[in-house]
């Protein structure tokens, strides 16, 4: 019963969503990943998530893998993100629609998460921290965090950077 | 003479597995990880006994002995099994999502009397003690004696320990959830009462390449529970043992549990 009434609320909140898809503010995410020159490059798994003032995950944003593997062999490596796994992603089943995603190339990865859907539709308004965590094979971990204060239909911005395995980590907050 | 030494030797061998047997060499299983994901987990195990830590330089542990327990508690069987001149190795695929118990636990009775001025000893079974008349000898100690070295690997998320009962175990904290810098509280039981007073050493592996090996010693307090706190992250060992009784077809015995556990803390 409980799983009917969710389901006829979210085939509801559809064409609100599609209309206002264009004008709905949210969290625009920049993540640079760095170009770097070793013998065996392999682009890193990174997730990303926001962590309340507990320290509890309050919402799964991304996580980036190797998600067209055969046998989802990908899967295999998911515990290296160790905070990421620890906190949550131990208990998730992956692959998660609209958090699974492949893994992305050095440079300025642009991501969005709109306010009016997903995970942050349900996020109450406080103070909280954005936690990017990469992690990568044969290479080294890195774990860059961005305090924010979430108060949909406000505009901010933050930035943290990263050492070796993440460069800049820009979060906007938009109208 | 020969007679004599050999006598020796024996009462030497005898005396050495009544009270030394742990700290002669350490038993260990080893995970090449402790933490796994995926639909398709897998990982080796070194099981060995040995002077450094996690160094295979001397028994490798008998393969049969071990016993791994899935977690809804069904028994799996070691895969590629192979014993070595020093270390057994063997695979266990994590078809299950939750926390696998790998350990070889065994249990004897000792007994030992006074012959003259001469201390005889004695292992066997329960019926043997009885049949071979041992329980008529004059002044007879009994001594149960378990031992128990374990590992613990968790794919996904970690799921309780389930205590057998019998000899040294550990529970509370679970051992597939270490960081370090972070203070965990683990409780032991033997026979699965809380085990009180009880003396533990921790070691990291690697000891090979330090001068002195660092353990650190630690005790239960009277409800059985420990602080542990690794500064370092790494493989660790860790060994207890416990005296008390324990009761056997109704009779009162003294009882000896060691435990080792070999845990892994992860960077935290």
């Amino acid at each position: 019963m409980p799983k009917l009434r969710v389901q006829s609320l979210l085939c509801l909140a559809v064409p609100v969503v599609t209309a206002g898809a264009a004008h709905a503010g949210g969290i625009e995410l920049t993540v640079e990943i760095p170009k770097l020159s070793v013998a065996e490059y392999h682009r890193p798994y990174v997730a990303i998530w926001i962590e309340d003032a507990s320290g509890k995950v309050a919402a799964n944003l991304s996580v980036w893998y190797d998600t067209d593997l055969k046998d989802s062999e990908g899967e295999k490596w998911l515990k290296d993100i160790r905070q990421w796994w620890r906190r949550t992603g131990r208990t998730l089943n992956m692959p998660m629609d609209g958090v699974s995603s492949p893994t992305k190339p050095p440079g300025a990865n642009k991501v969005t998460f709109p306010s009016d859907k997903g995970p942050l539709a349900s996020l109450a308004p406080g103070d909280y921290k954005l936690i990017v965590e990469a992690t990568r094979e044969v290479g080294g971990k890195e774990m860059v965090e961005v305090p924010f204060k979430w108060a949909p239909g406000s505009e901010a911005t933050a930035s943290a950077k990263g050492k070796e395995e993440l460069g800049a980590v820009t979060l906007k907050l938009t109208k | 003479m020969k007679t004599l030494a050999k006598r020796l030797v024996i009462a030497a061998t005898a005396a050495a597995l009544m009270v030394g047997a742990a700290h002669a060499h350490r038993a260990w299983i080893v995970p090449s990880a402790t933490v796994v994901s995926g639909d398709n987990a897998w990982v080796t195990l070194d099981a060995a006994v040995s002077n450094n830590l996690f160094f295979p330089d001397h028994r490798p542990m008998q393969v049969d002995a071990i016993t791994i327990t899935a977690p809804d508690g069904s028994i799996v069987k070691p895969a590629n099994a192979s014993v070595g001149q020093y270390r057994t190795t063997f695979d266990l695929k994590l078809d299950q999502k939750g926390t696998y118990s790998i350990a070889q636990a065994n249990s004897g009775l000792n007994a030992s009397w006074k012959e003259g001025t001469e201390t005889k000893r004695w292992r066997g079974s329960m019926a043997e003690y009885v049949s071979q008349g041992i329980d008529k000898k004059p002044g007879v100690e009994l001594t149960l004696s378990s031992r128990r070295v374990e590992t613990f690997v968790t794919n996904g998320a970690p799921t309780p320990i389930k205590s057998t009962g019998k000899g040294l175990e550990i529970s509370g904290a679970h051992p597939n959830d270490l960081y370090s810098g972070e203070e965990v509280t683990f409780k032991l039981t033997d026979n699965g009462k809380p085990a009180a007073n009880v003396e533990i050493t921790l070691i990291q592996g690697g000891d090979r390449y330090r001068e002195q090996a660092g353990e650190v010693m630690l005790k239960t307090g009277a409800d059985g529970t420990f602080k542990m706190k690794a500064e370092n992250a790494g493989m660790y060992w860790l060994e207890a043992e416990s005296r008390g009784t324990a009761s056997m077809e109704g009779k009162s015995v003294k009882s000896m549990s060691t435990l080792v556990a070999v845990l892994e803390v992860l960077p935290g």
